[in-house]
């Protein structure tokens, strides 16, 4: 009889359904998966030692590219980790701002995830209708900060800025005609908020619609129910959080349980899985955008009655407006210490979470009381979740390797920071 | 939130006794100190005591106190491990001190939580700790082969090799780096109350 050896097989890092630079070594037993070893670091930054030199404000962007699909929930834990430490108040009107963005942000984020997990196991068509929507989203993210991706907008204290009054529009040129500029900008006439609402009406019909390609499919259903069951002692011990804890049935999300921001005064509910397995996630994705959608509503309804500052008026912590800052020689030496020493943070450590899609994201800051972080470790729910890729697998096909991965939702600017 | 930390605080100082070296309240998060030898039996107590249930490891980083400004600390490196209980809906900061600081050393808390493996091989890398008894202690977030542990105060931010292609050898060559870090804001520390938000 001939020998029969396992066989190791390198996947990724350049490979499409990896999710970015995930080098992963599989060793192989005929088609059946006998161990996974994942290899990260391939886009290791150093973030939290690039943070440990700058002041506090000046690493707001960067949290940016850590997640790069979710990209002002980041922000928010680590914004969230310096005022806890100035023990400082963010005004009600920013609060309600964050939370509509970080819902805003947990739809961008699902859609992706759905997207692209569809992609990598058949479904072509959801991701073209999944970024159909981001698009929307996404103009909504560059009319408040001038950033389609990385917007810095989340700042300590607040965020940076009110919401605009007007939508940006799209203009004539020799790749849209008169009559397709109209047709687009029908829904920016008035300000952001009403661009917003405009799309939280339209969006729960959206989501019928990926749910008619995928819910009741049969060969997503094949690929899906069944693959990758993690029962809820796992989860827990495995240290996961968000979806992939809910989808095994525990009742965790800290919008509800440690409640940050204004969650504790909206009206929204958490899905919770059953089995644990792909499919049990897929469904809480897509039960959570509509939750979402519902958190947005709130807001919007919220934040289109009660105007007021976004920023604290704490001027050694938030910038003074441009106007003061020109007419009055306090305000202007406010607005030069802050850009150039920095915020100093009283001396202490703080680990700051929030409920990121992917996740608990978590910020722990350690301050000396200097103007710049002593250390900042960045916890990113992917680490954890990706460092259970060899006890997810184990025993499954090849080809279910990329459906876990898929479920997971890995982002490498998130795993490797 | 704090009612309920301040029994949890109460409740490990009587479990604990003598092998809790700091218990602190502080921002609205409670913080144990415990010493090395001690650290992987106070983990087990904390996850399987009924009192205390903290089933899950949510993160855990090393800690490089050697330029530290504030308050002098019991040695150069730590860890820090947050702790949560899912079913008490609570959670802990342990920390503890490595007693060597030429060659750390800590117990591994992998056979506690499974999470704490990459989180262990990640401190490993980034500040050399070695955990005993890890399964599979490699570096993880830095490149094959790479020398010296970068998230210690002392490693340069800008490293101490670079890489690039060599058209020649037609190979990528390692070389000592040409870029000079620049400081473009100085880190100050001012005196007790001069960042106080109060002030503002």
């Amino acid at each position: 009889m001939a020998e029969i050896r396992n066989y190791t097989i390198n996947f990724g890092p350049q490979h499409p359904s990896a999710h970015g630079v995930l080098r992963l070594v599989l060793e192989l037993d005929g088609e059946v998966v006998e161990r996974a070893d994942p290899h990260i670091g391939l886009l290791h930054r150093g973030t939290e030692k690039l943070a440990e030199t700058r002041t506090w404000v000046q690493s707001v962007p960067y949290m940016d590219r850590l997640d790069y699909v979710s990209m002002m929930c980041n922000e928010h834990a680590y914004c969230m980790s310096i005022e806890r430490l100035l023990g400082l108040e963010v005004p009600l009107r920013a609060q309600y701002i964050r939370v509509l963005f970080d819902e805003i942000t947990r739809v961008l984020n699902h859609l992706l995830a759905v997207g692209t997990h569809a992609l990598d196991i058949g479904a072509m068509t959801m991701v073209l209708y999944t970024f159909r929507e981001r698009e929307d989203l996404m103009d909504a993210y560059e009319a408040v900060s001038g950033a389609r991706m990385h917007a810095a907008y989340y700042r300590p204290g607040g965020v940076y800025r009110d919401l605009p009054d007007r939508m940006p529009q799209y203009e004539v040129s020799k790749w849209k005609s008169a009559k397709t500029v109209k047709e687009l900008n029908e829904n920016r006439q008035g300000s952001l908020l009403d661009f917003l609402e405009d799309f939280t009406q339209r969006f729960p019909k959206y989501v019928d619609e990926y749910e008619t390609l995928l819910t009741d499919n049969r060969i997503w259903k094949q690929r899906t129910v069944g693959i990758g069951v993690v029962t809820p002692e796992k989860a827990l011990a495995l240290g996961f959080s968000g979806v992939m804890l809910r989808g095994s049935g525990i009742e965790w999300d800290l919008r509800k349980k440690q409640p940050y921001e204004v969650y504790d005064q909206l009206d929204f509910d958490i899905p919770v899985g059953v089995e644990g397995d792909c499919y049990d996630r897929y469904l809480c994705r897509i039960e959570e955008m509509r939750q979402s959608n519902r958190i947005m509503k709130q807001c919007i309804d919220w934040l289109r009655k009660n105007p007021g500052p976004v920023i604290s008026s704490n001027h050694k912590v938030a910038p003074p407006s441009r106007e003061r800052m020109k007419g009055n020689m306090e305000e202007l030496i406010h607005h030069f210490k802050l850009f150039t020493e920095g915020m100093h943070v009283p001396p202490g450590e703080v680990y700051a979470a929030v409920e990121h899609p992917k996740g608990e994201f978590g910020v722990y800051a350690v301050s000396d009381g200097a103007n710049k972080p002593y250390r900042l470790k960045l916890r990113s729910p992917g680490f954890a979740h990706l460092s259970a890729m060899d006890e997810m697998s184990r025993g499954h096909m090849i080809a279910d390797v990329v459906a876990i991965i898929g479920t997971m939702d890995i982002v490498f600017g998130d795993v490797d920071r | 939130m704090s009612e309920k930390l301040e029994r949890l605080s109460q409740v490990l100082a009587e479990k604990l006794g003598e092998r809790a070296k700091s218990l602190v309240l502080a921002s609205g998060e409670l913080t144990l100190v415990v010493s090395a030898g001690d650290y992987s039996a106070v983990a087990l107590l904390l996850r399987d005591d009924p009192d205390l249930k903290f089933e899950q490891l949510v993160d855990l980083t090393g800690l490089d106190y050697s330029s530290y400004a504030g308050v002098e600390q019991p040695g150069r490196f730590a860890v820090s491990v947050h702790l949560l209980s899912v079913s008490k809906n609570v959670r802990l900061r342990l920390r503890v001190f490595a007693e060597d600081e030429s060659f750390p050393m800590l117990d591994s808390v992998c056979e506690i939580w499974p999470s704490a493996n990459w989180f262990e091989r990640e401190a490993f890398d980034l500040f050399g700790i070695v955990f005993l008894n890890h399964p599979d202690l490699r570096r993880i977030l830095t490149d094959y082969g790479f020398v010296g542990y970068p998230f210690r105060k002392d490693f340069p931010i800008s490293g101490y090799v670079e890489m690039r292609y060599d058209q020649e050898l037609g190979r990528v060559v390692y070389q000592p780096v040409s870029i000079e870090p620049r400081e473009n804001t100085p880190r100050i520390v001012r005196d007790e109350n001069y960042g106080n938000v109060g002030n503002g």
